[in-house]
């Protein structure tokens, strides 16, 4: 309006000065909220090249051997990622084992089966578990909950499963207590919350009209939850899985107490083991040549990049369904 | 057709058993690990742990030096993280809703939301610590700010996201810049929400230990200075449960019991805050 060349004098009256400073501090504004927003972006890539960067004589001594070698010598300074890579993928499988199903009861229970004025309650509850320290739940497994498993469930378990055929030399060993499978359950009882309350919420979208055509003509309430609410909300339901996984695969301090930290591949899951993270928690402050420190932080960044895809997929699954929401309404 | 609807009752009604069992599954390892803090952590409990400094081992002493240390660092990282998480949270609400860029930053952040906290120790390791070349708690103070950053920058997103864009234009049309009106107008709307996503942060820095281990390791004694290694709760609580000594579980029961206290507490007041809020609106 003001920018009319024709207005010599004009423009220098308080009303238009006004009009500049704000607009000045407007443009100021959005450039300090904008460069706050690009420094997360910032961030994120920030993390990954710098563990490159402190993973580059790892990566330049061992090769490619790094990611399949089980050497992990710190005398003959020779290392490999197998061991770690193996722990945790297979404490983060147990663990799914355990939570999956069981986060898929408990958002059935919540959306479904529970009377109304239990549901909020019981979801505050369960929400409860996230809110729990990690280091929480490694003191109690180490304390409680290992000395649980080496008198009643690992004998047990080296009794009944030990002798079979194909499964059997995973459930053989000396039944201490710390090792993957008791890793693995408290890794389970961590991401059960996760997963449930993602599970929960999007099982909330699902139209009530969709429902309720299922229920009238004569469904019970499994076949509206698995015909009807979990084919429409599946791709939301693999994203909170997912997410719980990344949970899992990084998670640190629960693992270290109660995984035993011994670097040696072994098939039973009643063994000790050692995961990415334990490794790096135990080792870090002990590493005393270059190599090893720079191993340590070659394994974080392995960690990083696993984790990083695994969260990625969660996220497109999970925006999948919003973004369908969004076109329907 | 009989045995065709028995099934189907009798396949829905052990579904609802099935589903009913794991709330109780999941509620069990809570009770369970509740109980055991609070069985173990309530003894362990005395007045020495406020007033005394961790001792040297074999003997006996309280975790003065730990409660302020991560005081100190939580604190310092809430003050970090806050600004730039806001900041962040605004432009992404307000300037970048539909945007492919806001998009971008939305996924990031939700990633980073997510990361495992050793890996953001790792970056600062490599960030700070190298640079200087000794472990400080400032270092552990910016390991947290990661960690706080993306609740906050979540959290300020959704909550201006609420506000009905009514306000905004009410205040617009007045003629009021837009930068007076997210400060004057959206800030003031959407207040107990930000701060129930700082409350948040903090009851999940509370408990962190991963980026502390090192950032900012432990220290026997006090610190005097933010570039000194700090003691702080949760590697105490770590490096005493690893002990042999019986003093020194005793002191990491305690402090685990006040750290859980303390952040489930923070959980309630932040679901409070929520709820008054959806009375208010």
């Amino acid at each position: 309006m003001a920018q009319s060349p024709t207005l010599p004098l004009s423009a220098a009256s308080p009303q238009d000065h006004r009009e500049a400073r704000d607009h000045l501090h407007d443009r100021l504004f959005r450039y300090l909220v904008m460069s706050c927003a690009l420094f997360v972006l910032v961030a994120l890539l920030a993390a990954a090249l710098s563990m490159l960067w402190g993973g580059r004589e790892a990566f330049s001594t061992f090769g490619v051997q790094f990611l399949w070698s089980a050497d992990w010598d710190a005398v003959q300074r020779k290392f490999g990622a197998l061991v770690p890579i193996y722990g945790t993928l297979v404490t983060a499988l147990i663990a799914m084992i355990i939570a999956v199903p069981v986060s898929f009861g408990i958002a059935l229970f919540l959306t479904e089966i529970a009377p109304a004025w239990l549901r909020t309650p019981v979801a505050a509850a369960i929400e409860l578990l996230a809110g729990i320290p990690s280091i929480i739940y490694g003191m109690w497994g180490l304390f409680v909950f290992v000395p649980f498993m080496s008198e009643h469930i690992d004998p047990w378990l080296d009794e009944h499963f030990g002798p079979l055929a194909i499964i059997g030399p995973l459930f053989q060993g000396a039944p201490i207590g710390l090792g993957m499978l008791t890793a693995g359950i408290v890794l389970g009882i961590m991401v059960i919350p996760f997963i449930s309350s993602v599970t929960r919420e999007v099982f909330m979208t699902v139209p009530v009209h969709l429902k309720e055509s299922a229920y009238a003509v004569g469904n019970t309430t499994w076949e509206v939850v698995w015909d009807v609410v979990l084919p429409y909300t599946r791709s939301a339901v693999i994203g909170g899985i997912f997410l719980g996984l990344g949970r899992a695969l990084g998670e640190t301090m629960a693992v270290t107490f109660v995984l035993g930290n011994a670097h040696r591949l072994s098939a039973s899951l009643l063994e000790p083991g050692n995961s990415i993270a334990a490794t790096i928690a135990n080792e870090f402050t002990e590493a005393d040549s270059p190599i090893y420190l720079s191993s340590l932080i070659a394994l974080g960044f392995l960690l990083f990049i696993v984790t990083f895809i695994v969260l990625a997929i969660a996220r497109l699954m999970l925006s999948q369904l919003a973004r369908r929401e969004g076109a329907t309404t | 057709m009989i045995s065709m609807w028995m099934r189907r009752q009798l396949t829905d009604y052990i579904a609802k058993t099935l589903g009913t069992a794991a709330t109780l599954f999941g509620l069990f390892w809570l009770t369970w690990i509740l109980w055991t803090t609070v069985s173990k952590g309530l003894p362990a409990l005395k007045w020495e742990l406020f007033t005394q400094m961790t001792p040297p081992p074999g003997a006996d002493g309280g975790l003065l030096n730990a409660f302020a240390g991560s005081i100190v660092m939580s604190g310092l990282a809430v003050l970090i993280g806050t600004p730039l998480g806001i900041a962040a949270g605004t432009y992404l609400s307000e300037y970048a809703r539909h945007t492919k860029l806001g998009a971008t930053i939305r996924f990031v952040n939700d990633i980073l939301l997510s990361a495992p906290s050793i890996v953001i120790g790792l970056f600062v390791y490599e960030l700070m610590v190298r640079q200087m070349g000794h472990f400080s708690a400032l270092a552990g103070a910016v390991a947290l700010s990661f960690i706080v950053l993306p609740v906050v920058v979540r959290t300020t997103d959704e909550m201006l996201q609420l506000i009905p864009s009514t306000m905004r234009e009410a205040a617009l049309a007045l003629g009021v810049p837009q930068w007076k009106v997210v400060r004057q107008v959206l800030y003031r709307a959407s207040m107990s929400g930000i701060v129930t996503g700082v409350l948040l942060a903090l009851a999940r820095i509370s408990g962190e230990t991963a980026p502390l281990l090192f950032t900012a390791l432990n220290n026997q004694y006090w610190a005097n200075s933010l570039l000194d290694p700090m003691a702080n709760v949760p590697v105490v609580i770590f490096q005493y449960a690893m002990s042999p000594y019986e003093f020194w579980h005793a002191l990491a029961w305690a402090g685990a019991f006040v750290v859980t206290m303390f952040v489930l507490m923070l959980g309630l007041l932040s679901r409070w805050l929520l709820l008054n809020k959806g009375k208010i609106s």
